[in-house]
C-alpha cells in the first residue's frame, strides 16, 4: 500500500523531478517507509512506499532489468504467487519476490489484458517506454483510487488529489456539477470529482496516454444476469460454494510479509472474515474495534461476544462527539470531498489505533452488503413495491413501520403519509432508481443551501438523468434486485464507503484494509444468484448467514442488522466545539466560498444552537456545509 | 384568527424549519410529504399545529388529506378552530 503520481509530458522535454518530489511529499501518509522516483524522459513516475510484500527488494518506481518498463505501484496483486509461476514457465524471469514485478511480466506477456489477469486492489501507472505509452488502471471494485488531469503541456496522476493540487499549472475551484452530484448521490460519478478539471478513473477502468491522446476503457463489470439465468440448484450447495470461495478470498488475502488484523464490528461480514482467518492461519489474531460514547450507536457487546468466540485479541478505541469535532478537519483533508455524515471519522481513530499498535494491514467485512443483500435500501425497496402492486393494501405498509421499529415517528404514521414519504406510487415503481429515489431526494433537499450563484453556475443540470443515460444496456433486463445492487455497488460503494470512509480513513495512518467479500471471484459468483438467495422473503444476506452456521456466534447471526452511524450535526454544537466550526460556518466564510447562501446556513446553524435540529436532513445539511467550507479552505485557497 | 393569519404563521413554520429560511422553495400546491418533510417533520408540524393554534390532531387526522399541501394544512387548522368556536 503506498501513495503513486507521474507525470507525462507532451511538448517533448524531460519530465521534472522538483516537480515529482512535491507531489508524492503529499502523499507521505500513504507510504512513509520509503519513497523514489524514476525518470524516463518525457515520463516521471514517483512512489511512496508502505512496505508490506519483499520487505528487502519491492522498492518501487521499478524497472524491467532492459528498461522497457517501469511501473509505480498502489496495492496488492493477491495471486502474485500463481500468476509468477505462470510467467516462469511463459519464459520470464524475476529478480524480486514482490507482485510489482508480476505486473510488469504480466504487462510484457499480455498487453493491456494483464489486468483481466490480477486478483487484487491497485491502482498503477506504468510506462512503456518501447510505446512511448503510458498505462494506468484501477482495481474492479475501485478499493484502490486514482485521479488524473491535464495541465499546460502534461498529463498528471496520482493517488489523491492533494498531489496534483501540488502542481502550480493545475487550478483549484469546485466543479458544480460534481457538487451536485454529491449532494444527489452522496458522491460524484466518475470520472467527475468535486473539483473542475480533475478527474478520477473509475472502477474497473484503464487510461492510456499515447501521442498526446488519452483513452478510457472499462475491461470489467458486475455480470449481473436475468433472473431466468440466475444460478439454479441446491441452496446448501450454494452456501458450501460461497463459503469456499470466501475461505480462498480470505487466505490469499492473508499474503503479507507483516502482520495482518481484522477490524471487528460486531456483525455478521467481519466475524466471519475473522474466522476464517483463525480457520486458515491457526494462530491468535489481533482484532479491533470502534465504540461509542453514545449508546445508540454502540456496539462493544456484540464486539465483545464476537471477541471471545473467536478467541481474539481485541483492542478498540472509544468514540465520543467531542473527538468527532476535533479531528473532523483532518478528516476532510484526507477525504477531498465533502461528506453528508460524520461516519469516516470513528474509521480515522480506528486506523490511528491500528497504527498505533504497530500494524500495517487490516482485513474487514466490507463489501458484504452489496453483494449478498444486506442493506435496508434493498428491504425498503422491496416492501415498496410489494406495496406498490396492491396500493390499497392495509396491511402491506406496515411491513415498513414493522422494518423500522426504533423510529418512533414513523410508527404513528397513517398509511396515506407513509406513501408519500417511501414514494410507494405506480410511476415511481417503473423508475430504474426505484430502489434509490428516496434517498436521492432526500439528499438532493440539501442542494436547497446553494447559493444563486452556484446554483446558476449548475443550471439546468439533471444529475440523476445524466446517470439515466449511462445506464448499462441490459440493466432493464435484471431482476429489481439486482439493479438495486448495480447502483450501491457502482455508485456508493466505491465514491463513498471504499474512500471517505475506506482507503482515505486507513491511508491517513498508514493502514492498508483488505476485503475478501470483494474478491472478484465472490462478486461473480453472488452476482448470479437468484434474489431469492440473498433476501429470502425479508430475511438479509440469506445466503451468508447459511455459510456461517457454526462459524459465527448464533447469536450474531440472528441479531437484528443495525446499520454503522456515529453522531452528527450536534457534536459541532457542544459547550467547548473548537473555534474553527464558528469560523467556517460565519456568514463572511460562506460568503466568500460563495456556494451556500449565507441566510440559509444561518438559519441551520440557529436551529442547532437552539437544540432543535433533529432531522437526518438538518444533520446532513449541516456536516455538508461544514466539510464543504472545511475542504474550500484547505483546497481552494492557494 | 383569520384564514390569512393561519396561512402566514403556516407558512413560516414550514419556512423555518424545513426549508432554511427559503420562502421561494414554497408553493402553494406542491407536495410537502415526503418532499419538504420527511416522519419526523411531520409530527413536528403537527406538534406546531397543537400548540400554536391550541387544537387537537388525532391520529385518525394524520393524513394527506390534511398535511400534504400549505392549503391542506390551512383549510384543516380553518376546520379545526371553527369548530372549537362553534362548540
Amino acid at each position: 500500500m503506498c501513495g503513486i503520481a507521474g507525470i507525462l509530458k507532451f511538448g517533448g522535454g524531460k519530465a521534472e523531478r522538483d516537480q515529482l518530489c512535491r507531489m508524492i511529499a503529499t502523499l507521505r501518509h500513504r507510504g512513509p517507509d520509503a519513497n523514489g522516483i524514476h525518470i524516463c524522459g518525457a515520463a516521471g513516475l514517483a512512489h511512496a512506499r508502505l512496505s508490506i510484500i519483499d520487505l528487502e527488494c519491492g522498492a518501487q518506481p521499478m524497472s524491467t532489468m532492459d528498461g522497457r518498463l517501469s511501473i509505480t505501484f498502489n496495492g496488492e496483486i493477491f495471486n502474485y504467487i500463481e500468476l509468477r509461476e505462470e510467467l516462469v514457465r511463459k519464459g520470464h524471469q524475476f529478480a524480486t519476490r514482490s507482485d510489482t514485478e508480476v505486473i510488469l511480466n504480466a504487462y510484457r506477456e499480455y498487453g493491456e489484458d494483464c489486468v483481466n489477469h490480477f486478483n487484487g486492489q491497485w491502482s498503477f501507472g506504468l510506462w512503456d517506454n518501447s510505446e512511448q505509452l503510458l498505462f494506468l488502471s484501477r482495481d474492479r471494485a475501485g478499493v484502490r483510487p486514482l485521479f488524473y488531469t491535464q495541465a499546460a503541456d502534461r498529463f498528471l496522476f496520482a493517488s489523491e488529489i492533494k498531489a496534483l493540487l501540488a502542481c502550480p499549472e493545475v487550478t483549484r475551484e469546485f466543479d458544480p456539477r460534481g457538487m451536485d452530484q454529491l449532494f444527489t448521490f452522496w458522491a460524484p460519478i466518475p470520472p467527475r470529482t468535486v473539483f473542475k478539471n480533475i478527474s478520477q478513473l473509475p472502477p474497473g477502468h484503464s487510461l492510456t496516454v499515447k501521442d498526446g491522446r488519452v483513452t478510457v476503457k472499462q475491461f470489467w463489470a458486475v455480470p449481473f444476469v436475468r433472473e431466468s439465468d440466475a444460478r439454479n440448484g441446491d441452496e446448501r450447495e450454494a452456501a458450501t460454494e460461497l463459503l469456499r470461495l470466501l475461505e480462498d478470498a480470505t487466505r490469499v488475502r492473508l499474503r503479507s510479509d507483516v502482520p495482518v488484523g481484522a477490524y471487528l464490528s460486531g456483525g455478521l461480514d467481519s466475524s466471519l472474515t475473522t474466522a476464517l482467518v483463525r480457520k486458515i492461519a491457526g494462530s491468535r489474531l489481533r482484532s479491533f474495534s470502534i465504540t461509542f460514547a453514545d449508546a445508540e450507536f454502540d456496539e462493544s457487546s456484540y464486539q465483545q461476544e464476537a471477541s471471545a468466540f473467536l478467541g481474539t485479541q481485541h483492542s478498540n478505541i472509544s468514540c465520543t462527539r467531542a473527538d468527532i469535532a476535533r479531528v473532523f478537519p483532518e478528516v476532510i483533508r484526507h477525504t477531498e470531498q465533502p461528506v453528508l455524515r460524520t461516519a469516516p471519522v470513528p474509521m480515522f481513530l480506528l486506523s490511528q489505533l491500528v497504527h498505533d499498535s504497530g500494524f500495517k494491514v487490516v482485513l474487514t467485512g466490507e463489501g458484504a452488503d452489496e453483494v449478498l443483500g444486506g442493506y435496508d435500501i434493498f428491504k425498503e425497496a422491496k416492501i415498496r413495491r410489494f406495496w406498490a402492486r396492491n396500493l390499497d393494501s392495509k396491511w402491506r405498509p406496515l411491513l415498513l413501520k414493522r422494518m423500522y421499529p426504533y423510529l418512533q415517528d414513523l410508527q404513528r404514521q397513517s398509511a396515506g403519509n407513509l406513501k408519500h414519504f417511501f414514494r410507494v406510487d405506480a410511476e415511481d415503481a417503473a423508475s430504474p432508481f426505484f430502489s434509490h429515489l428516496p434517498r436521492w431526494e432526500l439528499t438532493g433537499r440539501l442542494k436547497m443551501l446553494f447559493s444563486s450563484d452556484f446554483r446558476a453556475a449548475i443550471g439546468e443540470y439533471d444529475a440523476i438523468g445524466e446517470l439515466s443515460e449511462n445506464l448499462p444496456a441490459e440493466f432493464s433486463s435484471w431482476p429489481h434486485f439486482s439493479q438495486g445492487q448495480y447502483l450501491e455497488a457502482t455508485y456508493f460503494l466505491p465514491g463513498y464507503l471504499l474512500s471517505s470512509q475506506g482507503d482515505r480513513m486507513a491511508m491517513a495512518h498508514s493502514v492498508e484494509g483488505r476485503y475478501p467479500f470483494l474478491d472478484y471471484r465472490v462478486v461473480e459468483f453472488a452476482a448470479k444468484l437468484p434474489a431469492s438467495l440473498k433476501m429470502k422473503v425479508l430475511d438479509e444476506k440469506y445466503l451468508l448467514k447459511r455459510a456461517s452456521e457454526g462459524l459465527v456466534p448464533d447469536s450474531i447471526v440472528r441479531r437484528v442488522k443495525q446499520p454503522y452511524r456515529a453522531p452528527d450535526g450536534r457534536c459541532f454544537f457542544e459547550a467547548g466545539a473548537p473555534e474553527y466550526v464558528k469560523e467556517a460556518l460565519s456568514p463572511s466564510e460562506i460568503e466568500k466560498n460563495g456556494i451556500f447562501d449565507s441566510s440559509a446556513v444561518s438559519a441551520l446553524v440557529n436551529k442547532y444552537k437552539a437544540g432543535k435540529a433533529s432531522s437526518v436532513k438538518d444533520d446532513m445539511a449541516l456536516v455538508g456545509v461544514l466539510s464543504t467550507q472545511l475542504l474550500a479552505a484547505q483546497f481552494t485557497e492557494q | 384568527m383569520n384564514q390569512a393569519d393561519i396561512d402566514r404563521d403556516i407558512r413560516k413554520f414550514l419556512v423555518d424549519n424545513f426549508l432554511f429560511g427559503r420562502a421561494d422553495k414554497l408553493r402553494d400546491d406542491q407536495s410537502l410529504l415526503g418532499t419538504v418533510i420527511d416522519s419526523t417533520g411531520a409530527l413536528e408540524l403537527v406538534t406546531f399545529l397543537q400548540e400554536h393554534f391550541a387544537i387537537e390532531v388525532g391520529d385518525e387526522d394524520m393524513v394527506p388529506e390534511n398535511l400534504d399541501s400549505v392549503k391542506s394544512v390551512v383549510a384543516y387548522v380553518a376546520k379545526k378552530l371553527a369548530a372549537k368556536t362553534s362548540a
